[in-house]
């Protein structure tokens, strides 16, 4: 991997800010210029954290039906059941990340043992 | 450190007020100094206290997790390691960079792309209203309190919930800022590392790796869904982005977003209609 592999080019570094920065400080400014008035348990502020929750959801969703890089290489069956098999984990240890996270993992990894 | 009770904890949501569980969790389990000590006099010891508080918590752990997935994640969508660091320090928020990385990453526009973080964002904007009053005096100016927003993200703002009754007011901002630096400079470290691992790992353990993201991004917003609200909308947004993703609209996770999100308001409200 080369230095300029590492830093990468300006025209990227662009889309960052613009894509990137700007959308999330945009909110962050608002909330501390705004702030005062707004009640935490608002209606309007019920949906947009649902809508919030759901886009979220729905990037969870992207990355395992749609896998990114070397997570391709895991067949898809594999990948449901590793979620699947880390959410039950979750569920019955009354809701430890560490213990869905690792079951996940272990259940992907052996399932990929196992196939060869 | 004692592990706090969790099991209580979660059953303790009940109260309509979301912080509610995080405060009565912190008592047990944080090591800070007594208001009234000496301790709390120089600002400085305050930003040191709020660094050294990253080691007491599992969300820390969590974020290392999650930023390591994004270094990978960043490598294998042929984004820089400068730009991937960029992202987390100007940015720092995990699943807006994630959804930058993989819109991109899928041939999304960069206004797509911008579309689709933006409306993800917007969950900043009550966390900050909510979050900013913890540590304002009443001498406070707006410009004092611009780094501390742009630290919030939502480990922060679960840990300020948490930590800052512990702290006294006057010395809240800069505590905010020795915790936010701390949490920072962790995920900077993870993002590297990741980046490293992905390149030069076995595709199965590169595999491993990318996996953590959605792994930890969907238990970690499980133990955080307080309402039936937030539940529906975890679990149809999941259900409705292949839907969406086969409309081909560039904007996916926009649509299966909104049309999920609007459900589970739906749901919410009919539910206090019907009470």
């Amino acid at each position: 991997m080369s230095f300029s592999h590492l830093i990468g080019d300006w025209h990227a570094l662009a889309v960052l800010f613009v894509a990137g920065v700007v959308p999330n400080q945009i909110w962050r400014m608002l909330g501390l210029w705004f702030g005062g008035g707004i009640d935490e348990g608002s209606e309007l502020l019920v949906w947009v954290r649902a809508v919030a929750t759901a886009i979220l959801a729905g990037v969870i969703a992207q990355i395992v039906v749609e896998p990114p890089g070397a997570l391709a290489s895991v067949p898809g069956a594999l990948r449901y059941g590793a979620v699947g098999a880390g959410l039950v984990v979750f569920l019955l240890t009354r809701r430890s990340i560490f213990a869905g996270v690792v079951t996940g993992e272990v259940f992907m990894l052996a399932g990929k043992w196992w196939l060869g | 450190m004692p592990a706090p009770p969790r099991a209580s904890l979660t059953r303790a949501a009940a109260s309509p007020v979301m912080q509610a569980r995080f405060l009565s969790s912190a008592k047990a389990s944080v090591a800070l100094p007594p208001l009234d000590s000496s301790q709390w006099q120089s600002p400085l010891r305050a930003f040191a206290w709020g660094l050294r508080s990253i080691t007491q918590t599992i969300l820390t752990i969590v974020l290392f997790v999650t930023y390591l997935g994004i270094g990978a994640l960043a490598h294998d969508t042929h984004f820089s390691l400068l730009w991937a660091l960029c992202s987390t320090l100007f940015v720092w928020a995990g699943p807006a960079q994630i959804i930058l990385i993989t819109t991109l990453g899928s041939g999304a526009t960069v206004i797509q792309s911008a579309l689709a973080v933006t409306v993800s964002a917007i969950r900043l904007f009550p966390m900050v209203v909510s979050v900013l009053p913890l540590m304002r005096t009443r001498t406070t100016k707006r410009r004092e309190l611009v780094f501390a927003a742009h630290l919030t993200a939502v480990t922060l703002w679960v840990e300020c919930h948490r930590f800052l009754p512990l702290v006294p007011r006057e010395r809240r901002i800069a505590f905010v800022h020795g915790l936010g630096c701390g949490l920072v400079s962790v995920c900077l470290c993870a993002n590297t590392v990741g980046y490293f691992l992905a390149a030069n790992l076995t595709q199965t353990l590169g595999a491993a790796i990318l996996l953590l993201t959605p792994l930890s991004f969907l238990f970690s917003t499980a133990r955080n869904s307080r309402e039936i609200a937030d539940v529906v909308a975890l679990v149809l947004g999941i259900l409705l982005y292949p839907l969406a993703a086969n409309m081909n609209s560039g904007v996916d996770i926009l649509v299966s977003g909104v049309v999920a999100g609007t459900i589970a308001y739906g749901v919410h409200w009919w539910r206090a209609v019907r009470a």
